[in-house]
This record gives structure tokens, sequence and C-alpha cells, in this order.
């Protein structure tokens, strides 16, 4: 288990160190800079600007920007954001709450239903139920988010004037109730696609499962049919979703940007759009290594649950 | 790839629209309105009450005025901060910090405005409560020419030389050259306080950046991040108002998503982009709401690079400048909203020259131009003059469609003529990056204005020693070299006396109409919105945005 460990977390470095060195690149040799904006109101000179990216040290040769912010980060300075003026690190936690918030309730829903349709639908093959879940699922997931979201609100906020329109909480509210009214817009428009996908994922893990011999034996046996499906088949085909929910970890904290943008929530999708947009390096950097450090955790995480969940492949 | 093109439509400088004789009666009426309204309007709150929540497109993030930042930035600085003196619509200065703003009849420029003396108003307050004297507008102009700063610009303040404390209330200092537009520069200077930077080890990265603290009608409150930034009343603030308790600047990146959030009541106005063009029409009809076009200094101009040989000569931008079919683009892309202009200093600035010669849309003439200057039809029917085709590239940002569409007419018109534009589009980021700043476009097409913050100079970006590409300092990426042009914009700067000026500037207008350093297509008009019930909002073209005065907004009730 210990060697296992330190395999992983040594494999994880270096990919971190590729993963920065490919990511610092690309943002840096893209044409552009975080001056541009001030260049495009005109009202910084030349000389301006000038003095201002040498101040801000953007004149000096990449690798050595690059290797500076690398030995800061080895010493956990994350660097300063250049749009909010704030450390990286504080910018991307004043961002991750209402991330999780959404991600969280959204993707707890969508397992919920999803699995539940997956069963069914898998249960009951090429029944209509079934065939109106395939269907229901390819359109969910054609659907462009940006444009179900604004139908949501045009729908039930505009139109009936049942939800906001957007933001997190009312300014001056934020009560518990006012968050969860809130919350309810966009959670269903995230909810959507990712029912499909988990419905898709399930359906297919349980058909796998039920034609497998120990559920004949099960069945065989005697045993009532209730039993059967929710202690033998579907524990045994929730077994591949662990990995798919360890895999999805990074997506629940790096954020929907789509989703974000049309409902107004201040999370990390819009931040990472919004730094991007602005050339803030050291904070799309900061979001970089973090959404790649959520990735390998998340792939390590979901190998040693199963080892706990499947003692057939427990690592020695 | 469609969120960086939702996010470079967010940087673009301007937009939206309403048709032409809608607009000129709007523009009329809410002149009137207002007038009128002021007779009826009923009178501010004795105290302080309730609060605005102004929806806001870009998120304000720098909150140390003196740094460098964008538009929407200032309205934070505009009510936390104040200046000298501050432009009002009509472009006259009134003193802020300043008890009188200083002029040669007045004395406080002398010496051939070589000479500056500033009296300073008594009583004013920090937000701390420590008292603002003139050692804070010292430590400001030097913070601002001190070498390790993050300063926004020295333009103007780099001349000043000996500054002169002469009591807590009055102040002098020297200027290297006569610079006219020093005073419309110094009121968008906003004076920072000394007790509280001049402590910080590192301005640069002070807390102060994080939590302001100035002398403006409003106190900074909170800021969540990505969200919205809240203030609360200057209850010791020394000049009328403000009558609202509580003043919320709220960030809704998606344009769609702001107006539905101003359709719902969740914003109460919505101003800078504002409304986009094609919801104006479902907007006026609005119940509770109040929608009006307002004006702004920002042309839509086509910028051609004056260095490219086809560009170069003055007739091939007359010519191309008559098959514009301007009429078309403002009425048929803009919903008509925008006023066509010959200028590039907006119709509201004094220095406007209303006498150019309009442009009219007129194949032929431009067809004879051509013929005239030499420019024979080649292959595909594009002209060659000398072995040089009548080819080049038109650039804009990226996701901006109205714009992609305003390209596609211009090259259809342009085919008429046997000139050949392609379209080479690119996100904001890059665009206004070196490809602008260094002048490697060959033609754009961009929202920008050509003044000195509310001064009608544009010596930035039309004098010869403004090409950063040729070692000049300034704006003038279309590399434009006129001697006279030099001779005119030197004379003014240096001159302070308005009728002069004006005289210099009508001038300068010929020249560029004739000349066409860059093709001017129309004046920005972005609509703007707000609850009907709020009291006070005033547009004014001169301040960089319309939370200007935010002090003087209340409820009526």
């Amino acid at each position: 288990m210990g060697s296992f460990l330190a395999r992983r977390v040594g494999q994880a470095g270096v990919l971190l160190l590729i993963v920065s060195i490919i990511g610092f690149s690309i943002l840096h040799l893209a044409p552009g800079g975080p001056l541009s904006q001030f260049a495009a109101t005109g009202d910084m000179t030349q000389e301006d600007l000038d003095r201002v990216a040498r101040q801000m040290g953007l004149d000096r040769p990449l690798p050595v920007q690059y290797a500076e912010w690398l030995w800061r980060l080895l010493q956990g300075d994350w660097g300063v954001s250049y749009r909010d003026k704030q450390p990286v690190l504080r910018v991307i936690g004043s961002h991750l709450g209402a991330t999780l918030e959404l991600m969280l309730s959204s993707t707890l829903l969508a397992m919920m239903i999803g699995c539940w349709i997956g069963v069914l639908g898998a249960i009951r093959r090429y029944s209509v139920f079934d065939t109106l879940a395939t269907v229901g699922a390819m359109i969910a997931l054609s659907i462009p988010t940006f444009w179900f979201g604004l139908v949501v609100i045009y729908v039930f906020s505009v139109g009936l004037g049942w939800l906001p329109a957007g933001n997190r909480y009312t300014i001056g509210d934020g009560s518990w109730s006012d968050r969860l009214h809130h919350l309810i817009g966009p959670c269903i428009v995230l909810a959507l696609v990712s029912t499909a996908v988990w419905s898709r994922y399930m359906r297919s893990s349980m058909l796998d499962v039920i034609n497998h011999d120990y559920i004949r034996t099960a069945r065989s046996k005697g045993i009532p049919e209730r039993r059967i499906l929710f202690q033998h088949a579907v524990r045994n085909a929730l077994l591949p979703m662990i990995t798919i929910a360890g895999l999805h970890l990074p997506t629940l904290l790096s954020g929907a940007l789509v989703t974000e943008t049309v409902f107004t929530w201040p999370g990390m999708g819009r931040l990472f759009l919004d730094s991007i947009g602005y050339r803030d390096y050291p904070t799309v950097m900061g979001i970089l290594m973090f959404t790649a450090m959520l990735v390998l955790l998340g792939s390590l995480l979901a190998d040693l649950l199963y080892g706990v969940a499947d003692p057939r492949i427990r690592t020695a | 790839m469609s969120e960086l093109d939702r996010n470079a439509k967010r940087s673009r400088l301007s937009a939206p629209s309403l048709r032409r004789r809608e607009f000129i009666v709007l523009g009329a009426g809410a002149l009137l309105g207002a007038r009128s309204a002021e007779a009826e309007t009923p009178p501010p709150p004795s105290g302080r009450r309730g609060q605005v929540i102004v929806g806001l497109s870009q998120e304000p993030t720098v909150f140390n005025p003196l740094m460098p930042g964008i538009e929407v930035d200032e309205s934070v600085w505009m009510n936390v901060f104040n200046a000298l003196w501050n432009p009002d619509p009509e472009g006259n200065l009134i003193p802020e910090l300043a008890a009188e703003v200083p002029t040669v009849e007045n004395g406080g420029i002398s010496d051939g405005g070589l000479a500056w003396k500033v009296r300073l108003r008594e009583g004013v307050v920090w937000h701390d409560g420590e008292p603002f004297t003139a050692e804070d507008v010292k430590f400001s102009l030097e913070l601002i020419n001190s070498p390790g700063f993050r300063a926004r610009t020295r333009q103007g303040h780099s001349l000043v030389r000996d500054i002169v404390v002469k009591g807590p209330h009055e102040i002098s200092w020297r200027m290297e050259k006569a610079y006219s537009p020093y005073l419309a520069l110094l009121a968008n200077t906003f004076i920072v306080p000394k007790h509280i930077l001049g402590k910080a080890s590192d301005p640069n990265t002070a807390a102060f950046n994080n939590a302001p603290v100035g002398t403006g009608p409003f106190r900074w409150s909170e800021r969540v991040a990505g969200d919205h930034i809240s203030f609360v009343a200057n209850e010791r603030y020394f000049l009328p108002g403000p009558y609202l308790e509580k003043a919320v600047f709220k960030y809704i990146p998606d344009l769609t998503a702001l107006y539905a959030q101003f359709r719902t009541g969740q914003v109460d106005l919505t101003i800078g982009q504002g409304i986009p063009a094609n919801f104006y029409e479902e907007a006026v009809k609005l119940p509770g709401r109040k929608v009006v076009a307002n004006p702004s200094g920002n042309l839509e101009i086509i910028m051609p690079n004056l260095e490219l040989p086809a560009l170069s000569e003055k007739a091939v931008r007359q010519a191309l400048y008559h098959a514009i079919n301007k009429q078309a683009i403002i009425d048929v892309i803009y919903y008509g909203l925008h006023r066509p202009t010959e200028s590039f200093a907006p119709k509201e600035s004094w220095a406007y020259n209303p006498n150019l010669p309009p442009h009219s849309y007129d194949i032929a003439k431009a067809n004879k131009l051509l013929d005239d200057a030499g420019w024979k039809r080649g292959a595909r029917g594009i002209r060659q003059k000398n072995g040089v085709p009548l080819e080049f590239a038109l650039s804009t940002t990226t996701g901006t469609a109205i714009r992609e569409q305003c390209q596609q007419l211009l090259m259809q018109d342009w085919q008429q003529i046997g000139a050949s534009m392609k379209i080479n589009n690119m996100p904001a980021a890059v665009i206004w990056g070196e490809f602008y700043v260094r002048s490697k476009f060959q033609a754009l097409l961009v929202g920008t204005a050509f003044r000195t913050v509310t001064d009608p100079d544009p010596a930035t970006r039309f004098s010869s020693e403004s090409i950063p590409v040729k070692g000049g300092s300034g704006g003038n990426y279309m590399q434009y070299v006129n001697p006279e042009v030099d001779r005119l914009l030197a004379a003014g700067q240096t001159s302070f006396d308005r009728q002069e000026r004006t005289k210099i500037y009508h001038r300068l207008q010929e020249i560029v109409r004739d000349e066409l350093p860059i093709l001017p297509i129309f004046q920005y008009a972005p609509v703007e919105g707000y609850k009907e019930g709020l009291v006070g909002f005033r547009p004014n073209i001169n301040a960089r945005q319309n939370t200007w005065n935010m002090s003087k907004w209340y409820w009526a009730r």
C-alpha cells in the first residue's frame, strides 16, 4: 500500500511539472498580454505601457519568468493575481464555495435520478420507459447549455417570475431559503446534462451485471427478485460508478464555464474565463495547477476506494 | 472557443442602438424631460435612504485610482475618491477638492502656463476621519512620478516640477512646458491619502489597494470577488448628498443575462455597455423602466495603417470613404441608433466643428477618384498602381457579430470600386496587444476616442511624435504624419484660451476630414436603462461612466 502510494505521488509530481511547462508556454506564446486591454482604452501612452510591463517583469525572457514562478510555487507562493491584486490561492478560495455549492447539488441530483433511470432502463430493457429514457438522454446531451440556461431564465424568471434570473443570492439577504431559491435554475440546467450521462453509464453497467452467472444462481435459489436486484445487481453495478465519480471530482471544483456565466454565478468557471480574457497569468496557471492536482487526486481516490469496495482488486 | 468569444465580446469598447429618428426625438426629449422633471421631481430626502444596485458587464478590480484600470474601475474611483475638479455634462470643470479651478483670469495659471497655483477646499476629511490637506495632493502627484510605482499614466504629470505646499490648503507647482490639457487630466486624477499610502512599504501591493479610503461620497464596504462590491454613504461628505444609504455594483458578465436581470428588477440600472441593440425595442416598452440612448465620446472608425502602400495614398482613403454605405451600416446593423459623424471629436465637445463636408455614399465618385489617381483595374477586377494591388485585411475583435456584419457590408461595397478587403479577426487580448500598438495591422474596425480624457486635444493620436513603432510615445497607431497637424497640436496644447483653441481644433478637424487618417463611421450612443422612481440619474458624456453623480441619486417615495 505504502509503495503504491509513493509511486503514484512520484508519477503525479512529474505529470504536474509537464502540465506546468506546457500550460506556461501556451499561455505566454499566445499573442497579447495583460496590458493589451489598457492599450485598447487609449488612456495609457506607449511609454506608460512599456514602463508598467517593465515594472511587472513582463519584459524578461520566458524561461526566467517560468523558473521564478516555479521556484515560488515550490515554496508555497502561488503568486499574486494581476486582475484581482490578491494572492492567487485566496482568489481561487473565494470562488470555490460558489462552485462547490452548485456542482455538488447538481451532481447529487443528477446521480440519484440518473442511476435510478439507468437501473430501471436496464431491467426493463427495450420497454417504452427505456426507449423514452434513451431518446431523452440523447436530447439532453445535445442541448447547448447556454441556450437551455437562457430558456430557463426566459420561462421561469422573465415569464413566470418564479425564479430569480441568476445570481447566488439577493444582495443584503443571503438567507438559507434565498440561496436555495437562486440555486434551482442553474442546478436544473447542469443536472439535466449529467443526469443523461449518469443514466447511460448506470444502464450499461447494470446490463453487464444482470447477465452474470451469480444473478442466475441467485434466481435459481429462489431469492425474491427485489433482493436480487438491490443486494446483488445494483451493488455490483455501482462499482464502476466509483471510478466515474472519482474522475468527476475535478469538475466539481473547476466549475461550469457556461452555466456560471449565464446565471451570473461567481464560481471557478467564471474566474477562469475572466482570467483568460485578462491574460492574468498567475491566476490561470494557479487554476491550471489546481485542476491538474484534482484530476490526479480524483483518480488516486477512485483507485483506493475501488479497493475498499471490491475485495478482489484490493492492492497488496 | 465559444467561451473565449464571449469574453472577447465583453471586452470590446461599446455597442448598442436605436432608430435614428427615434434617437433624435429621444435625445431632445431626454433633455426636455430632464428640465421639466427637475421642476416636478420630489425633493431629496433629508436623511439617507435606500440602496441602488448598478449592473455592470465588466468587473471593477482596480481600486487604487492611480494604477492601470479600465473605464469600469473608474465607477468605483469617482465614488470613493475625489479629483481636484470634475467636468459636468456641458464640459465645465466644477471644483471638488479644489476651492476653485485655476485659470489665467483668476491667477491660478500664470507665467504663460508654466506656474500653477491651486487653493483647496477646507474642512474635507478622509473616510477614516483624518483631515485632507495639500500634502495629500503633493503626495499623489509625486507618487505618480515615483520610479517604482505602477502608475496608470504619467501623461501631463511628468511635466510637473517643484511642487510646493504653501499651507494646509494651498499648493503650487511649475510645468516644464505650457500644457492646457493638464486641467482635464487632473480631473481624472484622484487624490489618495498620504497618511495611509505614504506608510505602505510598497504602494503597488498595499492593503489599501483592496480596501480604498477616499474622500468621496461613498465609503468602501465589502467586495465579493466575481460578484459585487458594496458601498455605504459617507456621512461626512463635503458636498450635498449622498442621499442613498447603500450602493452596490453588481457584476453580470453576460449582456443578455444583465438585460434579463434589469427586466426582472434584480438590478436597478444598467449602464456602460448597457442594453444590447437587439433588445432595444422591447426595452423601451418595459413598464416601470426608463431606457435612454446616451451619447458617448467613443467613435466607430476604420483605422488604416498609413504605412501600408495600398492605404498610404489620400485618394485611396477618400475613395474607400465614399464607398462606405454609412447609413446602411447604422440603420441595418446598428438598429439605426448611432449618429454618423465626420469628426474625431464628439458632437457635444466645445471644439466640435459642425461645418465639415458631409459624407456621401457615391460609388461612381469613388471609382473616379481611383481612376484619376492612376489605380487601374487588373486581374479579378482588383485595382493596381505601380505593381501595388489595392488589397488589405480589415481586423476586429472576434465574436462581435455586429462588427462582423459591418465587415461584410464594407467588403461588398469596396468590391464595387476594385478594392479587395479580407477579414482577419482576432480575440480581444490578441488584437489590442502588439498587433495594435506596434502597428502590425493593415486596417482595423475599432471603437475608440480621440481626445485627452475630456479635453479635445488629440495629440497622442495624431502627432508624429506619438507613433510607438517609430520610437514615439502615444497612440498614433495609424502612423499619421503631417507637419501642419503637428504645429496645430502644439499650439492647441500651449493655449489656455478656449476661443483660440476652438479655432485650432476646427482647422485640425478640416485637415483630418480631408486626409482621412481615420475613416469615421459614427459616434456611439449606448442604451442605458434605470428604474422609474430613481431621481438624479444624469448622463454625462464627459464622465467615464454615468455613475459620476451617484451622490445625487435618490428614490422618489
